[in-house]
């Protein structure tokens, strides 16, 4: 059985296609058949974070518009041969997506036999990021500790409650997990940024993953390489310990609580 | 932190600020989701019949739904035209 998983957030840049790009490749590492599409039409960019940009030659409008086949579309991950890259189209507007071609595209991964299909959904509300959330069993509500981003959350998460076809039949609701990212315990404990608690108790879920603000993020991306990947980052940690909750598996958080610092950081910094 | 951060004046903590507008305003939106979605449909039906008899703007039907402690308030307004005079 596939299992769709939508990541979205409703705002923008915070944190969408990191997410996408470590969640598929966390759940390929754990041996899972795993294909990531990027519903982001004209903005494409999931393929840069993938690190697989020179190697599209077909994307998701030309499947669904039948002018290649899906196998062609597909572009194999260097690192996982499980692991598969539908990058979006660079040139169509929004309108190129359909309802009816993303569920074809959906039903031909599942005879493929993926186990999961990650929808790496655009920001706002509109079709693409409708047509991303529409047939998904999961959810990844990814939130900056933010009151704009906390709240356009909140959006996205009645928004899932209605507008799925999960709603619409009445089946059992998608599945919701709230990732918190950019989290920067030192600012929460001065009492700047909304804690972890806040966030869960305004939003009326708890968390499936925090994910520290680290410089390792931008790194990751400039080489095209999956954050979940370096196993020298708080934040490649965090993943992978997110992944592991979404397969099931209980793990406590880690990086929410200020790290103690040695006698001689405390007096010269760094 | 080094003794140069310990010096400079620390902000003002303002994510206690950050939550409570969150919580109010997160609270007031999810009371109307849901609900308004055949607004503006009703609207349109409404301004239709209306049209039947007087000839009114697009503009004119104003529709909107209050909750006021347990009850449901649907208000409606339409601003009829000018009675003009007779021309010469």
């Amino acid at each position: 059985m596939t299992e769709i998983i939508v990541v979205t957030s409703g705002k923008g840049g915070v944190g969408k296609t990191t997410t996408s790009a470590s969640l598929a490749t966390g759940l390929a590492m754990s041996g899972k058949k795993v294909a990531v599409i990027d519903f982001d039409v004209g903005l494409r960019n999931l393929d840069l974070i993938m690190g697989c940009e020179r190697r599209v030659v077909y994307d998701f409008v030309n499947v669904v518009h039948s002018e290649a086949t899906l196998k062609q579309a597909l572009i194999k991950d260097k690192r996982h041969e499980n692991l598969h890259v539908l990058a979006a189209s660079q040139t169509r507007d929004k309108d190129a997506l359909t309802l009816e071609g993303v569920e074809k595209v959906l039903d031909e991964l599942t005879k493929e036999g993926f186990d999961f299909v990650v929808c790496d959904s655009p920001a706002g509300i509109e079709k693409g990021a409708h047509l991303a959330m529409y047939f998904a069993d999961h959810a990844v509500v990814v939130v900056n500790p933010e009151v704009s981003s906390v709240r356009d959350s909140d959006r996205i998460l009645g928004l899932l409650a209605s507008k799925t076809r999960h709603a619409e039949r009445g089946d059992t609701p998608v599945k919701q997990h709230l990732l918190l990212t950019r989290y920067n315990p030192v600012r929460v404990e001065a009492g700047e940024m909304l804690s972890v608690k806040d966030v869960e108790d305004i939003l009326g879920i708890p968390v499936v993953g925090v994910i520290p603000e680290s410089e390792n993020v931008l790194a990751a991306s400039n080489a095209g390489v999956p954050v979940i990947l370096d196993d020298n980052s708080n934040a490649g940690h965090a993943y992978k310990d997110t992944v592991a909750r979404i397969l099931g598996e209980e793990r406590p958080l880690r990086f929410t609580e200020v790290q103690k610092k040695g006698f001689l950081k405390r007096v010269f910094g760094g | 932190m080094g003794i140069l951060d310990f010096l400079r004046r620390k902000p003002e903590p303002s994510a206690g600020v950050a939550r409570e507008r969150l919580r109010i305003i997160v609270a007031q939106e999810r009371s109307t989701r849901g609900g308004p979605d055949y607004l503006p449909l009703l609207r349109n039906e409404l301004l239709e019949v209306i049209r039947k008899y007087v000839n009114v703007d697009v503009e004119a039907v104003n529709i909107s739904l209050d909750r006021d402690s347990g009850h449901e308030v649907l208000e409606l307004s339409v601003a009829l035209p000018d009675i003009k005079p007779a021309a010469p």
